[in-house]
C-alpha cells in the first residue's frame, strides 16, 4: 500500500481538507466525504455565549471517531496565541496531539511569520504535540522546522485563499529533495491540475480548503481533487518521460507504411 | 457578586439569581466551573476551558472554584482550513 505516514500513522488518502467556508454543515460533510480525506482541519474559536444551546456542533457532524481532526491556529499572530489555542484544542479533542501550526505575519496576505512559527513549534514539541507546520516555501525554514522535530512541513504553493496555484515549483522541489518528513503543500491550490502538479513534483500530500469550498459545486470539486491527488501521485511514482524539444522517435513504426516513393525500383 | 471575564466579556454572577451558586466554607459564595457551565447551558457540550491562561481539564471542573476577576476562555471547534 502506498500510504501517507505522518507521525507513525498511516493514511490511505493524500488529500487533506479544511472544513471552513461551506454554506452549512450538510455541504461540509458531503464535500468532505467526496474528497475521501481522512485528515481534516478545524479551527478553535470562542463559543458564542448567547448561542442556541441546540445549535449543531462541527464535531457532531464530523466525529473524531471517523476522521483525524487536525486543529489549526488560523488567525494567530503570536507564539502565545498559537500555543494556547493548541493546548485548548488538545483538551477539546481528548488529548489528541496531532496539530497544524500556523503563525501568521500579516492579515492582508496571511503570509506566515517564520521566526514566530519556529518559536511556537519548539514549545509545542517540548509539550508533546505532533506538529504539522505551515511554512513559506523557503527550504532553509523547512529544514529548520524539520530539525526541531516537526512531523510534517507544509509549504504554501501560493497565498492562503488565493487559488493562484504553484508559483514556485523549484523551491518546492528543493524542500522535497531535502526533507525526510512528509512535505504537504498547504495553501494556494486553485483547481485540480494544481493538486496534480504538486503531487507530480513529489509532494507527499496536499491540504486545501478554499479550492473546494469556493468552487461553484464544492462536492464535485472535492471529487475532482481526490482524483487529481491520486493521479499526480501515480504519475510521480510511475516516473515521467524526459522532456525534449522534439523527438525523431514517433510512437508508430517508421517502416511498413504504404507511402509512395519508398518502393525499391525493380 | 463576582465578575468573570468570559471570552473577553465581563459578566457578573450574583448569589441572588438562579445561578445555583452554593455557599462556600468561607464568607462569600463559590462557583465552580461545572456550575458556571450549567448556568450558561454549556454542560455536556464539546468545549474546552482555559482559566487565567491555564487549561482546566474536564475532570477538574468541579474542584475549580472561580474567583473575582478570573479570565476564562471557553472554546469550540468550528470550520476552518
Amino acid at each position: 500500500m502506498d500510504n501517507l505516514i505522518i507521525a507513525g500513522k498511516a493514511y490511505s488518502s493524500r488529500l487533506l481538507v479544511g472544513t471552513g467556508k461551506y454554506r452549512d454543515f450538510s455541504e461540509t460533510r458531503t464535500a468532505i466525504e467526496a474528497s475521501g480525506a481522512e485528515i481534516i482541519t478545524v479551527a478553535i474559536r470562542r463559543t458564542n455565549l448567547g448561542q442556541n444551546p441546540d445549535e449543531p456542533n462541527l464535531l457532531d457532524v464530523l466525529p473524531p471517531s471517523q476522521y483525524t481532526l487536525l486543529p489549526n491556529t488560523a488567525g494567530c499572530y503570536t507564539v502565545d496565541d498559537a500555543v494556547r489555542t493548541l493546548r485548548l484544542a488538545r483538551e477539546l479533542l481528548d488529548g489528541h496531539s496531532l496539530v497544524k501550526l500556523e503563525v501568521l505575519g500579516d492579515p492582508k496576505t496571511l503570509y506566515p511569520n517564520m521566526i514566530e512559527t519556529l518559536k511556537a513549534a519548539e514549545i509545542l514539541i517540548k509539550e508533546g504535540f505532533q506538529v504539522m507546520v505551515y511554512t513559506c516555501d523557503d527550504p532553509i525554514a523547512a529544514r529548520q522546522l524539520e530539525e526541531i522535530g516537526c512531523v510534517a512541513v507544509m509549504p504554501l504553493a501560493s497565498l492562503i485563499g488565493s487559488g493562484m496555484g504553484i508559483l514556485n515549483p523549484w523551491n518546492l522541489q528543493i524542500i522535497i529533495d531535502n526533507a525526510t518528513v512528509p512535505v504537504i503543500v498547504d495553501a494556494g491550490v486553485g483547481t485540480a491540475s494544481d493538486a496534480a502538479i504538486a503531487m507530480e513534483l513529489g509532494c507527499d500530500g496536499v491540504l486545501m480548503n478554499t479550492a473546494i469550498a469556493a468552487a461553484q459545486n464544492p462536492v464535485l470539486m472535492a471529487s475532482a481533487m481526490k482524483k487529481a491527488v491520486e493521479a499526480g501521485r501515480e504519475a510521480y511514482l510511475a516516473g515521467r518521460m524526459a522532456k525534449k524539444l522534439y523527438s525523431a522517435s514517433p510512437s508508430s513504426p517508421v517502416s511498413g507504411t504504404i507511402a509512395s516513393g519508398k518502393d525499391k525500383a525493380s | 457578586m463576582i465578575q468573570l471575564i468570559i471570552n473577553g466579556q465581563p459578566r457578573n454572577f450574583s448569589v441572588s439569581n438562579q445561578t445555583r451558586i452554593q455557599k462556600s466554607d468561607h464568607d462569600g459564595v463559590s462557583l465552580n466551573i461545572t456550575q458556571l457551565l450549567e448556568h450558561m447551558a454549556l454542560q455536556g457540550k464539546r468545549i474546552a476551558v482555559e482559566r487565567n491562561g491555564e487549561i482546566v481539564p474536564r475532570s477538574r471542573f468541579d474542584e475549580q472554584v472561580l474567583t473575582n476577576g478570573d479570565r476564562l476562555e471557553i472554546v469550540v471547534a468550528v470550520g476552518g482550513g
